[in-house]
């Protein structure tokens, strides 16, 4: 089957039913996307598919189909993104391995609204998980980035 | 790990020998001492060796090597600040590593290398100066030497050595510093001339960990690795009566069913494939005593034994029931607390490849010491024959710091088994049910007061399983107490001037396995002290910061941080219509927290809008680095408070994932507030004293709000 990756095409020879988060990290190293549940609880392995956010640990390869998938190695290929920039101004890790996801969940809501709200915020990125609380910080960097993205499209 | 007041020599000797009989070398030099004890003697240490720790390569690059591991706590820029204090850097050529396991990184108050009990900036509070120090004094003599000048003209600055206009990177000078003899001693910088230390820093390891560069132990892969899943006893304490894998072996991608002393291992290509492999395994398990454990009857028969006589004492001063007889007002509260997971977000895991003559491990441990001996044990190699690659942890907060290595222990297991070089993954459900948790706890306490308020009488028992007896980590045990059981409560600052007192533990045996939870024993007794007080400022009819002042009269670090709090609160100020006010102030790790929580209560939903946190560290290294403990200490600690339970019926533990096992959210976030009480003390705990008074601020809170006092976490309205 064909996966298209970061703007790469792929050939891949696994089962269907094959969780996207599994093809990406044990077939094509891409280990930036986490697994941290496997249910779609956590948010950990969260990746655009299109321009919007997905959990790749419920999502069958073989949905996927022909959309585009970005994974967080896409996400700052050409350099670092604003919203990992924000991250790093508002010193926003402690164990780091829940922030890819964080990262993904709030580069898709930027992109579907480039000036969110508090309760956007809440509503966008309530799905994914922090062990170590950086929550309050997560919310800082999104208003951050949503300055430095503000006017565009 | 508890800090506090244990005697680590014990622990040490203690650990050697339950490591097997291993040799393990440990350091035997003077031994940490509390806060308000006063300075360890530093000069009376050998000096460590800087090439342990710093490399400088031509090219001006400059490598420090961590004894400790990152597992969100902050120390990847801590520890180099200690350093860079000392040695002059240009931060764009740094590079950070973490150590392999060697005696030369052994912990300096543990003796072992290992992470825990809130200690890497405390411990390592000369170490990473001294080696800073002995680096610039050599390369300053090198270059001294190589321009012809006295040493004393020449000084370092941002990667080089500069004297009037001749400069030289420290790439340059690496080779001759090297070739010099070290100095025995070095001078510190002091306090008034820091450029580093107590200034805020931001974190190095954020590009990484953003990007999805930052290897964790689940990200390690390379050809011919394979990923193992175990099916282990749903029942504590379980084992194998009998197994099938025939199916698990016709799953696309499984390559081999191994037994391993855990359980069924299915090795596979992929994790996917383990997992539909272990789907497929036909186990059938033996419960063994595990089998009918119930918590509700265990909190039941907690309850039972705290009434009994026999507890081993802990503390003990005056004729407590004689004085209760006499008290003006007495008050008497039991509590309840359950087990709790660490559940870290990077779900537990272990590479090994064992060949002829090494076992390699890769893995985010807490503990490598222990686990290279383990591995050695397994293996029959000898320990420095196993190497250990500590990679970054995706959290830790104890779990990654078990007495009996069994995460690793089962990785070499398997890989021993497999004769492959193998990964083996936890899953979520693996995580919430795999035992190590907080020990489930009852406290029964009856406090007698003066007709002034005062407390005349104190008698505290308190009920739960030892994660120490009967473990590697004995030795930590003295006289019977486990200090880790009834921290915060045999050592309090109110039960010192409380003549009358006694603190007595039972410590009942499950098969269900513990271990330390962020901020260990005082995670309960910091609860049951703090809203026990609160109790009795409202007994005394007193408010509860004039009551907590007047007994902590004695304890300047408590005070200062109380004071802190309530001020920067606003305590006694009105509030939003609605809203209500909750303090708590408790030292664990040689450190002093006060928290005021703002809460609200609607129906029966209890919601923090906001924590005002006053902390006294000592002194702060990267007062940065304590602002984000310090909040990331607010949601561990509201977690459990408002969510926090693993319970357990017939044996089986009834929450898999985190949707049962709920930690916070960020819709949930309160405001958080850090306030740093200045101080020149030497530095002591940050990472874990923040969780105590999270709990009790709120309950103390909701008793404002509603008049109810609740007495068991999670905290429940009824």
């Amino acid at each position: 089957m064909r996966l298209r990756v970061n703007g790469q095409d792929h050939d891949v020879d696994v089962p269907e039913d094959m969780p996207l988060l599994w093809v990406l990290r044990d077939v094509l190293s891409l280990t930036g996307t986490k697994f941290g549940c496997g249910m779609a609880q956590c948010g950990a392995c969260t990746v655009h598919i299109g321009d919007g956010p997905a959990r790749s640990c419920v999502l069958p390869v073989g949905a996927v189909g022909d959309r585009a998938v970005t994974t967080i190695e896409g996400l700052s290929a050409g350099g670092i993104h604003p919203v990992q920039q924000a991250w790093i101004d508002e010193d926003v890790v402690q164990c780091g391995y829940c922030q890819p996801g964080q990262v993904m969940a709030a580069a898709a809501l930027l992109k579907a609204k480039a000036q969110p709200t508090d309760a956007d915020i809440d509503a966008a990125l309530s799905a994914n998980l922090c062990r170590c609380g950086t929550y309050q910080r997560i919310r800082a960097a999104v208003h951050r980035a949503a300055g430095q993205t503000g006017g565009r499209s | 790990m508890s800090a506090n007041g244990i005697d680590r020599r014990a622990f040490l000797r203690t650990s050697a020998q339950a490591a097997g009989g291993l040799t393990i070398a440990f350091y035997a030099g003077p031994l940490p001492l509390r806060a308000q004890e006063g300075p360890p003697a530093a000069a009376a240490k050998p000096l460590p060796d800087p090439n342990a720790f710093l490399r400088i390569a031509p090219d001006g690059t400059v490598t420090v090597v961590l004894a400790h591991s990152e597992m969100g706590q902050g120390m990847w820029t801590g520890l180099v600040m200690l350093l860079a204090e000392e040695l002059d850097l240009d931060w764009s050529k740094l590079k950070v590593e973490h150590a392999p396991v060697a005696a030369a990184y052994a912990h300096p108050f543990f003796g072992i290398q290992m992470t825990g009990g809130s200690t890497s900036i405390a411990s390592e509070f000369d170490r990473y100066r001294q080696v800073g120090a002995m680096a610039r004094t050599l390369l300053i003599q090198a270059a001294a030497q190589k321009w012809n000048l006295p040493a004393a003209d020449c000084r370092a600055l941002k990667g080089e050595v500069v004297a009037g206009t001749q400069r030289a990177a420290y790439g340059e000078l690496a080779a001759a510093a090297a070739a010099l003899p070290r100095p025995t001693q070095v001078t510190l910088a002091p306090p008034s001339s820091w450029t580093v230390i107590g200034k805020p820093h931001k974190r190095l390891d954020s590009a990484a960990k953003v990007t999805g560069r930052a290897d964790f132990g689940m990200d390690v892969h390379f050809p011919g690795l394979h990923t193992a899943l175990v099916a282990r006893s749903p029942y504590f304490g379980g084992k194998v009566k009998r197994f099938d894998g025939a199916a698990a072996l016709k799953v696309r991608g499984v390559k081999a069913v191994v037994q391993v002393p855990s359980g069924i291992a299915v090795v596979a290509e992929n994790f996917w494939a383990a997992k539909l492999g272990r789907a497929a395994l036909d186990v059938e398990w033996d419960p063994g005593d595990g089998g009918t454990i119930d918590t509700t009857e265990m909190a039941r028969s907690y309850r039972a034994l705290a009434a009994q006589p026999g507890g081993v004492k802990a503390k003990a001063a005056g004729d407590p029931g004689a004085a209760m007889k006499t008290a003006a007002h007495v008050v008497e509260a039991e509590y309840d607390l359950p087990y709790l997971a660490h559940a870290p977000m990077e779900p537990l895991n272990c590479t090994v490849r064992i060949t002829a003559d090494k076992c390699e491990i890769w893995t985010g441990t807490q503990l490598q010491t222990v686990d290279q001996g383990t591995a050695a044990q397994i293996t029959g190699l000898k320990p420095e024959q196993v190497e250990i690659h500590t990679q970054f942890l995706g959290g830790g907060f104890g779990r990654r710091a078990t007495p009996t290595s069994d995460f690793v222990r089962e990785g070499v297991e398997v890989a021993k088994a497999a004769k492959l070089p193998v990964k083996t993954v936890w899953t979520r459900e693996d995580d919430i049910q795999g035992g190590y948790y907080r020990p489930q706890y009852f406290h029964k306490v009856k406090v007698g007061l003066d007709a002034k308020g005062a407390p005349v009488a104190w008698q505290h028992t308190l009920v739960g399983q030892s994660f120490l007896i009967g473990t590697p980590f004995e030795g930590m045990v003295k006289n019977g107490v486990d200090p880790t059981a009834v921290e915060g409560v045999f050592d309090s600052a109110y039960l010192a001037d409380v003549p009358n007192h006694l603190v007595e533990h039972h410590a009942p045996k499950s098969p269900v396995t513990t271990l330390w939870w962020r901020s260990v024993g005082h995670s309960h007794s910091g609860f049951v002290m703090e809203t026990m007080i609160d109790e009795l400022a409202r007994a005394a009819g007193q408010d509860p910061l004039a009551y907590r002042r007047a007994r902590l009269a004695k304890h300047p670090r408590h005070l200062g941080a109380l004071e802190m709090a309530a001020t920067k609160a606003g305590w006694g100020t009105p509030l939003p219509r609605g809203r209500f006010r909750g303090l708590a102030v408790h030292e664990s790790f040689s450190s002093y927290v006060a928290q005021v929580a703002e809460v609200s209560v609607d129906g029966g939903a209890i919601r923090v809008h906001r924590v005002v946190c006053a902390i006294d560290c000592g002194t702060a290294v990267n007062p940065a680095g304590v602002v984000a403990q310090l909040e990331s200490a607010v949601v561990f600690g509201l977690s459990a408070a408002l969510h926090g339970e693993i319970t357990l019926r017939q044996g089986r533990v009834q929450q898999s994932n985190f949707h049962d096992y709920r930690p916070l959210r960020l819709h949930e976030m309160p405001v958080v507030e850090v306030h740093i009480v200045p101080s020149t003390e030497r530095p002591s705990g940050v990472g874990e004293p923040g969780v105590p008074p999270v709990a009790p601020a709120v309950a103390n809170a909701v008793f404002a709000a509603t008049g109810q006092r609740l007495r068991r976490l999670p905290l429940r309205l009824s």
